[in-house]
């Protein structure tokens, strides 16, 4: 059923365009279920088309399909063209798969607000452009793909667009995400400048073409875009502002789907980064500086979301390391088991926020372990699946990517395993301040609740913190079993195994880290021992008080002053030289420069004076124009002639 | 060979006039109030039906002009009624037809309507005639008149500031067009003199032979007009008081059509008749845009006026337009065409709907509206929407014509497509930062009782939404009438000025096209004149 991996897109387009229609009227939850089933049912194709490829022998397997020609102009060609691999299908599954769960889980966290309808019809959206990303068969298809995430992504985050915070914030991630843009247009217009041709397999085909010069920077300039989609840094502080959204949005978008497609179109350009060593090192680079700064301030947020928000900072700063390192098939390791781990955190904490009625402090939380039983035992996994304990997926897939890196590039992974510590730390201060330790939370001692402006559940609980209801916790229970059990995909051979099926898109582009197995077990005691250390560690400072100013440094609680460096260097200065343009530029020198002319023929003759009818004067003022033009004209004539 | 019967482009032209005269001469007194406005509406309507008519009489695939009506008009002077479309006009007559009557119908006027509807039924006439005409006097008579309705309709039922609006627009694109009559008349004569034939007919003053100094000099006279009515930077200054003291249906008319005859003057007269001034020129011009882009961005950053800040945005927009017009290959100039198109209807929706927004409130202030969206979420949605094409999102309109002249202006002039591109960041910011301020927020009392669209505007702005996504989603018709028609451009710049043009770049050639066409001899003297040996030919004269 290879040729349906259209509908793949098309089912939750089709939902989109049925909320968009009669959204309203379907109303609260049946608009829910719509969305959920149109996603569902779009997993459904996925696994069927899955079954397909599997069925087509391991080298040559893939699938184009060309929809329509999309833009023709003379030997610019571009089609709508799908193109189905094992890359793809794994992005595929993994988003459609965790897309149906949020929504499941969406229709409980977002019950009662007056927008419910609406908020399905972005993500059906959403999920249906992120398709269209990860199954382009061109990059200007991906790039639809890639602006359509962007922009469903300003409507969720500012989906609550009355408060001026979230309004901002969604503003805030669509700009940085356009900046990273320029860099992925002027890659396109690169590569097209040079092969005439949009369509990765063709231009891998035509890559001698390109020239060595030319391809660093094409991969440069794709790594701009993907640093303003994936959050890496220069451009990463919009995501921490983006958790403004709907907590399901930050599961889906800011974390399991979205952010990583800035790692799924690294990869797919693999023939052009390995043609470029020196861009995959600094791609290397970033990713390990990522990786570090955002755990440090992770380490010091108060907000659960922005700690997570960090967090996934941190590990798509990881993907990016063991991209730069050529572990292609590791970056992807590491993407889907985050998609599982993190997608189940967000969903946890959402499901605090849900319980703790919109309290997102975590200095406000404590010992909810014991009211939120099940949020607390699926956290707990996803804790220690990202802290990279054995025998959890991250474990296996933060250990795959530390393995290349020290084969690589051994001082980046000192970087590597040095943030390894920090994630085992910050998620575990996390989870001591939400799950342990004493009751914080407002109305613990009988105080006030917090204010529920939002609250979109005003169903009458008591202020009481309460377990979310099934609709919440199935999908956390399923998202928890596959982050356990991810690790599979790491046992080479088995049916399970992960470079079995996606190695040979990337041929003999993959980096091979060639460690002895001795060095292989060395290196995974010492990632284990670290998790589990820092795991230790974090949890004894952070169960047992709230309040360490030690460890909580204003630099890292201020993300490093990022935003303020920011505001100062462009922010201001630009909205200077805007005013500046608007107040004196234009109406000054432009316009006085206008008005002084006709200033000038005003003032020279007495026909031009002021009369009521205005246009008989102005053929006046025409007629000497065109005097002295043509006069200037028979001199230059006549001299030039 | 079949003849063209029927005279559609005349008819496109006569339609709206005699409407015009109809409705003038009807006295108000003898009729009920709507007869008129109704009148113009029907008459706007029969309008777009020729239109759709020529549209699909249109044959794809074929560059030259169609639909030739050609008769002698003042035979001494050699002005000739001499009218033909080819892929470049077409959508702008079809974005003619479609836009009077959604403006006549969404933004009617408050008092005099005999008045209003006559004068705007003479400005689609005049802008028909521009569109459509071939010969250089008619065309410039056209071009003229269209001054005449909107100078009126400015002043007549404008804002606070009308009449200096009005007066600065009027004298500033007069000023203007005093340069291009005095290069229309040189430009004849000098053909005159070179082949004894008086005429103003641009298929024949296409081969015109000019010296450099002739033509950078005619050049600049043509573009004066048309870089002032488009307007380019820097003469861009009358537009901000024109569209935003202009009432609302002045402003659509004006920035979404009327700005079009500028761009629409460069491609069709300076390239065809100074093909050797554009190239030699093209980096100043390509300047101008790309500093209107990024300047006309910034400016509007910092409005607190909905007008004016999408009079700038607009100044941005026809940068682009002049940017891929002025890269001069296939690419750049089918995506300034069709942009023209996309930037017509997006600027028109919004346009329309901030004039429904002053009905409601009085005002288009930015800080006087806030959370708009609360109230009014369709409004806010179509908004929302029409501000994304702008952006330039995929999957809208706006993104294909961008993506086309940047691609097209990065392949012959790479660091001017980079600072265009760069650009972009900046529409975002201006339109995100202005939607914001407008829609998002907690209304106060006052904007909470903002009403949502009626039905009646929904339907209105429906056609427009339509045709932005459709032609984001799937533009190929459109492409397959522009391209042929720009490729004959290109090949005839490419072949005047000697430039080699890369195998793997040179355009694929409209030449497929049956060269007599619907009796066009000219199209045939035009393929014919671009043999390789013709440029060397006409130096050699000049010298």
């Amino acid at each position: 059923m290879l040729h349906l991996t259209y509908l793949i897109i098309l089912l939750p387009l089709v939902g989109f365009g049925i909320l968009l229609a009669a959204g309203r009227r379907l109303g609260d939850p049946a608009a829910g279920w719509l969305a959920t089933i149109a996603v569902g049912a779009s997993f459904v194709v996925s696994v069927g088309v899955y079954l397909s490829l599997l069925g087509v022998d391991a080298p040559v397997r893939s699938y184009g399909q060309n929809l329509w020609t999309w833009i023709p102009v003379d030997r610019l060609q571009v089609h709508a063209g799908l193109y189905v691999d094992p890359l793809s299908m794994t992005m595929v599954l993994f988003i459609t798969g965790i897309s149906s769960l949020i929504h499941l889980y969406s229709i409980g966290y977002m019950k009662g607000d007056k927008d419910f309808p609406k908020f399905f019809l972005y993500m059906n959206l959403f999920v249906a452009s992120m398709l269209i990303l990860v199954l382009g068969s061109n990059l200007l298809v991906t790039f639809v793909g890639w602006e359509g995430v962007g922009t469903c992504s300003y409507w969720l985050v500012s989906f609550w667009f009355t408060r001026d915070s979230a309004a901002s914030a969604g503003k805030k991630a669509f700009v940085y995400n356009r900046i990273g843009d320029v860099g992925f247009l002027l890659a396109i217009f690169l590569v097209w400048s040079k092969v005439h041709t949009f369509d990765y397999q063709a231009i891998f085909a035509n890559i001698d073409k390109i020239g060595s010069a030319n391809i660093t920077a094409i991969c440069l300039l794709l790594l701009v875009g993907v640093m303003g989609k994936s959050a890496q840094i220069p451009l990463f502080p919009w995501l921490a502002d983006a958790m403004e959204g709907p907590t399901p949005v930050s599961a889906l978008i800011h974390a399991a789907t979205m952010v990583t497609a800035g790692v799924y179109l690294l990869c797919r350009v693999n023939p052009l980064l390995h043609a470029s060593p020196s861009a995959e090192l600094t791609i290397a680079i970033v990713g390990a500086a990522t990786a570090f700064v955002a755990a440090t301030i992770a380490c010091a947020q108060q907000d659960i979301k922005k700690v997570l928000a960090y967090s996934t900072v941190s590990q798509l700063g990881y993907m990016f390391l063991a991209i730069g390192c050529g572990a292609y098939t590791a970056a992807i390791f590491l993407m889907v088991a985050h998609a599982f781990f993190k997608g189940l955190l967000f969903l946890g904490a959402g499901s605090v926020i849900h319980g703790l009625h919109d309290e997102q402090d975590l200095k406000r939380m404590g010992n909810l372990r014991a009211y939120l039983p099940i949020t607390f035992i699926t956290f707990a996994i996803g804790w220690l699946c990202i802290a990279a304990v054995p025998p959890l997926s991250g474990f296996w897939a933060k250990g795959d990517i530390l393995d290349n890196t020290w084969a690589a590039h051994p001082a980046l992974w000192a970087v590597g395993i040095v943030t390894a510590a920090l994630t085992a730390y910050y998620m575990s201060r996390l989870t001591g301040l939400a799950f342990f330790g004493k009751d914080r939370w407002a109305g613990a001692d009988g105080g006030p609740t917090p204010d529920a402006a939002y609250a979109h559940h005003a169903d009458g609980h008591s202020s009481e913190p309460h377990e979310s209801p099934w609709i919440m916790t199935v999908p956390l229970w399923i998202l928890s079993f596959f982050a356990a059990v991810a690790g599979v995909m790491a046992i080479s051979g088995s049916r399970f195994s992960l470079a079995n099926w996606v190695d040979p898109v990337f041929g003999a582009n993959l980096f091979h880290n060639n460690l002895s197995s001795s060095a292989l077990w060395v290196l995974a005691v010492v990632d284990g021992v670290v998790a589990v250390l820092f795991v230790l560690i974090g949890l004894r400072l952070w169960s047992t008080r709230s309040e360490r100013p030690a460890l909580e440094a204003s630099f890292l609680r201020g993300a490093w002053y990022i935003n303020e460096l920011y505001d100062t260097v462009f922010g201001r200065p630009s909205e200077r030289l805007a005013a500046f343009c608007a107040d004196v530029v234009d109406p000054k020198i432009i316009d006085g420069a206008v008005n002084g002319v006709a200033g000038a023929f005003r003032g020279s003759g007495s026909l031009l004076r002021r009369t009521q009818t205005g246009y008989v004067r102005n053929y006046l003022v025409g007629i000497m124009f065109g005097a002295v033009v043509i006069l200037g004209f028979m001199l230059t004539r006549m001299w030039w002639g | 060979m079949t003849a063209v019967t029927f005279p559609y482009l005349t008819s496109l032209v006569l339609v709206p006039a005699v409407g015009a005269a109809v409705v003038a001469i009807v006295p108000k007194k003898a009729v009920a109030t709507w007869f008129h406005e109704a009148l113009g509406i029907v008459v706007t309507v029969v309008t777009l039906a020729v239109a759709a008519a020529v549209l699909v009489v249109f044959k794809s695939g074929v560059g030259s002009y169609q639909m030739v009506s050609d008769h002698n008009w003042a035979t001494g002077l050699g002005i000739h009624w001499s009218l033909g479309i080819d892929g470049i006009s077409l959508f702008l007559v079809v974005l003619t037809a479609v836009l009077f009557p959604l403006t006549m119908l969404g933004a009617r006027a408050r008092r005099d309507t005999r008045s209003f509807v006559a004068w705007v039924l003479l400005l689609e006439s005049a802008c028909m005639g521009s569109f459509v005409s071939l010969d250089l006097i008619l065309f410039f008579l056209f071009f003229e008149l269209t001054l005449v309705p909107s100078y009126f309709l400015i002043g007549g039922w404008g804002f606070a500031r009308r009449g200096y609006a009005a007066i600065k627009f009027f004298v500033y694109t007069f000023a203007g067009s005093a340069f291009l009559l005095v290069g229309i008349v040189a430009i004849a004569f000098i053909h005159q003199s070179q082949t004894g034939v008086l005429t103003f007919e641009l298929p024949a003053l296409m081969h015109t032979h000019l010296s450099g100094t002739e033509g950078v000099l005619l050049f600049c006279a043509f573009t004066a007009a048309f870089a002032v009515k488009a307007p380019i930077f820097p003469f861009h200054t009358w537009s901000p008081d024109a569209y935003s003291e202009a009432p609302t249906a002045g402003a659509i008319l004006l920035v979404a059509i009327m700005a079009k005859l500028g761009t629409y003057g460069i491609i069709r007269f300076d390239l065809n008749l100074f093909p050797q001034a554009s190239r030699t020129l093209a980096p100043i011009l390509l300047t101008l845009a790309t500093i209107g882009i990024v300047y006309g961005a910034l400016v509007a950053c910092a409005q607190r006026d909905l007008k004016r800040l999408l009079a700038y945005s607009s100044l941005a927009q026809i940068g682009f337009i002049a940017l891929g017009t002025f890269a001069l290959n296939s690419q750049g100039l089918s995506g300034g065409v069709l942009q023209m198109v996309n930037h017509g209807l997006v600027i028109a929706t919004l346009f329309i709907l901030v004039g429904w927004i002053y009905e409601r409130r009085r005002t288009w202030q930015i800080g006087s509206l806030k959370g708009l969206q609360s109230p009014a979420p369709v409004l806010a949605g179509v908004f929302t929407l029409a501000m994304m094409a702008s952006i330039g999102v995929p999957g809208l309109n706006g993104f294909v014509g961008e993506f086309l002249i940047l691609i097209g202006t990065f392949v012959a002039h790479r660091w001017w497509a980079v600072v265009a591109t760069a650009g972009v960041v900046i529409a975002a910011v201006y339109l995100l930062w202005g939607y914001q301020q407008v829609f998002h927020g907690e209304p106060t009392e006052e904007d909470a009782a903002t009403a949502d669209l009626t039905i009646n505007q929904r339907l209105i702005v429906a056609p427009l939404i339509v045709l932005i996504v459709l032609l984001g989603v799937f533009p190929k018709p459109v492409l397959d009438r522009i391209t042929p028609s720009v490729n004959r451009l290109v090949i005839h710049v490419d072949q005047v000025t000697n430039t080699p043009v890369p195998a793997d770049l040179r355009p694929a050639v409209a030449a497929k096209a049956p060269c007599s066409l619907n009796g066009v001899h000219v199209s045939c003297s035009v393929l014919a004149s671009v043999s390789p040996g013709a440029p060397t030919a006409l130096k050699g004269a000049s010298k």
